[in-house]
């Protein structure tokens, strides 16, 4: 697979589907081992990837993640339909939640996702309309000097 | 030490990916919250949990985990149990409790 013109898949997220939950990125995961990219940076992306699928999952109706790589980085993209995030500084704080007590149990909710989705990537962008939906956008950048 | 070796001096019972044991695990992760399992465990890891639902599964899979431990003898759902075959995830029970499990995973291989 050659990534010289770039390379974009979008993939569907269904809200509160926990059947198929964390596949989206599982998929993101091998698609980024076929091209190559270096194994810290997939290491990385599949963090982030897997906080902002459940989360759509967690919290949203329904939402898509876009995949986009080019020779220099890859993004990934997650934009839901849903109740959108009221306060942005506050959900991105460590440890804040607002999961149901089933989810919980289940082990999700510990308010780890946005902290870490930031964390682990080069760039991290947020928007929300509450209501409405939220958007993330995470940058990873490839070291393409040591291809070179 | 390779999976299978564990198996046999921890007494755990194999539920799934019967496969897949051959494989070699060179460390262990206990924790019942995902974002923990996904933010800190490491390919390899063998995971020691009391979660029992289907999402343990994509966890262990894009964490490139050698298998899950469930503990106390707590029996995981049938979907869990199917996805682990789907997946090639060796799933396995325990009858003891994660500190005892742990320890003496532990004590096997070591930090
Ligand atoms: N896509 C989203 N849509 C609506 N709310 C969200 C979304 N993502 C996160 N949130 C809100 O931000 C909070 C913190 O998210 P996160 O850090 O991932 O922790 P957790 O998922 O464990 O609650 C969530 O509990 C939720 O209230
Ligand atoms: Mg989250």
């Amino acid at each position: 697979m050659g990534i010289e013109n770039g390379l974009s898949q979008t993939f569907e997220i269904t809200g509160n589907d926990f059947s198929k939950a964390g596949s989206i990125s599982t998929t993101v995961k091998e698609i980024l081992q076929e091209i190559g990219i270096d194994s810290s940076v997939i290491r990385r992306a599949a963090i982030a990837s897997y906080e902002a699928e459940m989360n759509v999952v967690m919290y949203a109706d329904k939402g898509q993640l876009i995949l986009t790589v080019t020779p220099e980085k890859f993004t990934i993209s997650v934009e839901d339909e849903g109740q959108g995030i009221e306060n942005i500084e506050l959900a991105m704080q460590e440890g804040y939640s607002t999961a149901t007590e089933e989810m919980r149990e289940m082990g999700f909710g510990a308010g780890m996702g946005l902290p870490n989705i930031k964390k682990n990537s080069d760039e991290f962008e947020i928007a929300s309309i509450p209501g409405k939906g939220t958007s993330l956008k995470m940058t990873f950048n490839l070291d393409t000097k040591k291809e070179k | 030490m390779k999976l299978k070796a564990i198996i046999e001096k921890l007494n755990l019972k194999v539920l799934t990916a019967q496969e897949k044991l051959d494989k070699e695990v060179t460390g262990g992760y206990t924790s019942d919250l995902l974002s923990d399992v996904i933010a800190n465990s490491k390919e390899g890891d063998l995971w020691i949990t009391l979660q029992t639902h289907q999402n343990i599964i994509a966890v262990a899979k894009l964490k490139d985990l050698a298998g899950i431990v469930i503990v106390s003898n707590r029996e995981p759902d049938e979907d869990t149990q199917k996805k682990a075959q789907e997946e090639s995830v060796p799933l396995m029970i325990s009858g003891e409790r994660a500190f005892e499990i742990s320890g003496k995973l532990y004590g096997l291989i070591g930090s």
